[in-house]
């Protein structure tokens, strides 16, 4: 029994560090509902429904621009698609689990989430507590980002706009985008998408970052092959 | 239109926890084509670069790149890469950031 109380205590302390990050990032989330002009129970309410900073973040910047609604969902789901691949990538390890296990699970998958439990889980060899490590850092994060919001909404409005605190955005997702740039297929496609993105810059909103987004990701497959045949 | 978005918010909620879900709770049912399993491995780079890079090359008033904003998202870039550090890299960015305001740039 107390196995599951030091993984789930582990998992706290894991994420631990990462949590002056996700403060910010979760009171622009908060403010940038707010600045859209969703109003603040909307702007929380996203935390709960959504909870992935990133698409919450385009989904109140495209329902503010009044992008066509199909647009803004399916820009949403594009950006975290990313989350099917964890699915896949933890699916093995969990399996076992009763689905009272796993939803909950699913419902916290997140970029820290998976990161640590991943690195974990392949560091050691995989314990039967490893969930409760999962838990451990995932509710801890859930929590720390409806607070975050919360602040954002409460104090947001009172920050000058003279502390461009919006340029924390594209930095939060640049920490995120610099570790994924593993492989060169996967430089080809961030330089590919980034230069699309560039350049479509504008309206309709949200569809010059999808369209960039899905030719970067097919660069970065062609390159794969190309490179794989010599 | 409040209660559009309500509805845009809910559908993406869904979605998102769909996507979550698909392997980890459907398991084994769902087979992709290979080239749409290569295809994942490249959409963190690729969504996060096409989010990353016309924030940093926003024009300011002269239609031109921000140079300030460049900078600062350079000198980010060099931070995340040596350390993989998202506290140290927002740190960096917001001061180069605004020195280069305060020096007037």
């Amino acid at each position: 029994m107390t196995g599951r109380r030091e993984a789930y205590v582990a998992g706290m302390q894991a994420v631990a560090p990462m949590l002056p990050g996700v403060v910010p990032f979760g009171m622009t989330a908060g403010v940038a509902g707010l600045d859209a002009g969703l109003g603040g129970e909307l702007a929380f309410a996203m935390s709960v429904l959504i909870f992935a900073g990133a698409s919450q973040i385009a989904t109140a910047q495209l329902l503010g621009a009044d992008a066509a609604p199909a647009l803004v969902v399916l820009t949403a789901l594009l950006i975290n698609l990313r989350m099917v691949m964890y699915s896949a990538s933890l699916a093995g390890h969990f399996a076992p689990l009763p689905l009272r296990w796993r939803v909950p699970m699913a419902y916290l998958l997140t970029d820290q989430a998976y990161a640590l439990s991943i690195q974990r889980i392949l560091r050691r060899h995989p314990g039967p507590q490893e969930h409760w490590f999962y838990l451990g850092a995932g509710l801890t994060l859930w929590i720390t980002w409806l607070c975050a919001t919360g602040a954002g909404i409460a104090a947001g409005s009172a920050v000058p706009p003279a502390w461009e605190l919006g340029f924390i955005v594209p930095l939060i997702f640049l920490s995120l985008l610099v570790p994924a740039i593993a492989s060169r297929p996967a430089l080809v496609a961030a330089v590919t998408a980034g230069l699309l993105s560039v350049l479509g810059r504008g309206r309709p909103a949200g569809l010059g970052l999808t369209l960039a987004a899905l030719a970067g990701i097919a660069a970065g497959v062609v390159t794969e092959r190309m490179t794989r045949r010599g | 239109m409040v209660e559009a978005a309500w509805i845009v918010v809910a559908l993406i909620g869904a979605g998102t926890l769909l996507e979550r879900a698909s392997f980890l709770v459907f398991g084994g049912r769902l087979q992709l084509p290979d080239v749409v399993q290569q295809g994942l491995r490249y959409v963190p780079a690729a969504v996060l670069s096409a989010l990353v890079l016309p924030g940093l090359v926003q024009p300011g008033s002269d239609g031109l790149p921000d140079a300030a904003r460049l900078a600062a998202g350079v000198v980010a870039a060099l931070v995340a890469w040596r350390t993989h550090g998202a506290l140290l890299t927002l740190v960096a960015g917001m001061a180069t950031l605004w020195l280069l305001r305060w020096l007037g740039l």
